[in-house]
């Protein structure tokens, strides 16, 4: 069958842009003309009309829904995005955050009326204290890289109150991103250390570079190449050695909860993606979350508010007693509590065996798929044990005209979101695959079979499945060159409408 | 004469001015080019300095000083038609032009043949 005078197919419904649903010229709501009144905007009202199309309720609701069902989510398939750790959001998580005795409360109500947070609270620091082998953890940082904004901060603070300043971060090239971007905001000087042939950062690279002047290194671990450093405690102790610190990015510690203490790797400062290692839900399904842990040298550093280890909340720099000198405050209350209940319930739910069993699946789940893989797409390191995720590169796509943006697009006509690509730097055509521990073993193996049928067309010439993919999503394939050099921000109503609006 | 480094910008030495870019192998990595960022002129660089920032589709990457020296001019040309450095890197799409310390420094460069046996080791 040919197309449809909708344009729609069934279900999936042809969805306008909202400006073309409705017009600058109607509203959807009555709202009485307000009697005169004096401006108190001092000159700064709005001089010319907003220009937003009014749409009844239903044709806002609509739109929006319509929209949500273009969209991929974890909730409708396997999410493989390297480093992102797109794992299930279990549901007990949700009841337990709904509850009203957390989901009502306010940030503002008398620390009397809410006793049951706090605790919350208390022991949400605990276990992170606990599974990271840390000393003090402050729990407000909103996301993985404000998490690392206020870990960098700590470590600043506790360079100044050694009466020293320092100038240089040091971040291996394998790090994640977030890790040059939150030292060069914080004004530090960032060197780059490169990878060995194998993926790994060697003690000695990392010797070479440390001074006087070098206030930290940022090291992921594992890396974003999918390995465990193997000489990250040697790596720790040269960086103390010169006096400097160990910020550990905890993006990835969702590969080595229960197996591995970062404290115990000589780690310093670490946030903690609750999005990614416990189950919170990523951004667009609910607010992130990062808390920063500290170690024993930084612990007098944290930001307030912070909970001392009896229980009492210091929620004002000025109510900090001795040892205690909280760099600042990061965020206004005390971070996202929604994402603190679900993290809880994700760890009780589990206990320490069920989060230990989580690491080694995904871990699993990670090296199966290498396995599965290995003969027909490149693996970057085939001789190390892969982690949590899994690094391909195209060399296996040499000669076919197909590059791995191509490949991507061809996964998503399967129904699969694209893996991470392009990252890491360190090999040619990234393509960073983390199945999680979510998927079911049937899961990853059509998820496998999907890749294998996919090399075998690149082999085999049939270019045009990867080059003009995506052919049956909503959309085609995007000018990402152009859309980057020529951004169209703005809506522009088409001549008539212009017409009518002068 | 072209001379090269190992972080694929190259440089051509004029009296003492030198103009530098990123080569061919560079951009052909990193694909659709989409934004340079430049440094001030007038400022002083260091050899290793970091001193642009190149975007493509795929990722961001540092340009780095191949020699020491002030930059008196910058290609505005690349704020507008930043796939200048796709089509012509060599050429019309260059970045700064440098008023070099000790012209003598660039000796120590690739020649282009060196460059060439380079690229063939990291294939």
């Amino acid at each position: 069958m040919s197309d449809t005078f909708t344009g729609n197919k069934a279900l999936e419904i042809h969805e306008p842009l909202i400006f073309e649903t409705g017009h600058v010229a109607t509203t959807g709501v009555d709202v009485e003309e307000p009697a005169a009144f004096e401006s108190r905007l001092g000159g700064h009202a709005r001089k010319t009309p907003i220009d937003l199309p009014g749409l009844t309720e239903p044709e806002t609701m609509r739109h929006y829904v319509r929209l949500s069902r273009q969209n991929y989510a974890i909730d409708l398939g396997l999410y493989p995005l390297g480093s992102c750790t797109m794992k299930h959001n279990p549901r007990l998580n949700e009841k337990m955050a709904r509850l009203p005795g957390f989901a009502d409360i306010h940030p503002l109500q008398p620390l009397s009326t809410v006793p049951g947070a706090l605790e919350l609270m208390q022991e949400l620091s605990h276990w992170l204290c606990a599974m990271t082998g840390m000393t003090a953890v402050a729990l407000s940082p909103k996301a993985g890289a404000h998490g690392e904004l206020a870990g960098m901060m700590a470590i600043r603070a506790a360079i100044a109150a050694k009466g020293e300043t320092r100038h240089v971060v040091l971040v291996p090239e394998s790090a994640h991103g977030t890790n040059p971007a939150t030292a060069a905001a914080l004004g530090y000087k960032v060197e780059s250390i490169k990878a060995r042939e194998d993926g790994t950062v060697s003690v000695e690279a990392v010797k070479e570079k440390l001074s006087a002047d070098v206030a930290a290194i940022m090291l992921t671990n594992p890396n974003t190449c999918g390995l465990f450093e193997p000489e990250v405690k040697a790596i720790a102790d040269a960086v103390h050695e010169a006096g400097a610190y160990f910020y550990g990015d905890g993006a990835n510690f969702n590969a080595i909860v229960g197996k591995a203490k970062p404290g115990d790797l000589g780690v310093d400062a670490m946030h903690i993606n609750l999005h990614k290692t416990f189950s919170t839900p990523h951004g667009g399904g609910g607010p992130g979350s990062g808390p920063v842990v500290l170690s024993e040298r930084l612990a007098p550093f944290a930001p307030v508010p912070f909970l001392r280890a009896d229980g009492t909340l210091v929620e004002r720099a000025d109510e900090a007693g001795e040892g205690e000198m909280p760099f600042g405050r990061l965020t206004a209350f005390h971070g996202q509590m929604g994402m603190y209940v679900r993290a809880l319930a994700y760890m009780m739910s589990h206990g320490a065996d069920g989060l230990k069993e989580a690491s080694e699946d995904a871990v699993l789940a990670a090296n199966y798929l290498k396995a599965q893989l290995a003969d027909v797409m490149s693996v970057s390191f085939p001789d190390r044990p892969a982690m949590h995720e899994v690094l391909f590169d195209e060399s296996f796509l040499k000669g076919s005209g197909i590059t791995t943006l191509d490949f991507a697009k061809a996964m998503i006509d399967e129904g699969y979101h694209p893996m991470t690509m392009y990252f890491p730097l360190v090999v040619h055509g990234a393509m960073l695959i983390e199945p999680t521990e979510s998927e079911s073993l049937p899961s990853l193996d059509l998820f496998i079979a999907t890749l294998r049928d996919l090399a075998r067309s690149a082999r085999e010439g049939d270019t045009a499945r990867f080059t003009e993919a995506p052919r049956l999503a909503p959309r085609r394939r995007l000018d990402e060159t152009k859309s980057a050099r020529k951004p169209v921000l703005t809506y522009e109503p088409p001549a008539p409408y212009q017409e009518a609006a002068e | 004469m072209k001379r090269f480094t190992k972080d694929h910008e190259w440089v051509e030495l004029d009296g003492d001015i030198a103009t530098v870019g990123i080569t061919d192998h560079a951009q052909e990595a990193l694909g659709d080019i989409t934004f340079v960022e430049l440094p001030d002129v007038g400022r002083t660089l260091a050899p290793g300095d970091a001193f642009a920032v190149v975007e493509s589709v795929k990722a961001a990457s540092d340009v780095y000083a191949p020699l020491a020296g002030e930059v008196t001019e910058i290609n505005g040309a690349l704020d507008d038609k930043p796939e200048l450095v796709n089509e012509a890197a060599e050429g019309a799409g260059w970045f700064i032009k440098l008023k070099v310390a000790d012209a003598a420094a660039v000796e120590a460069l690739m020649e282009q043949a060196a460059y060439d046996d380079f690229l063939k080791t990291i294939e």
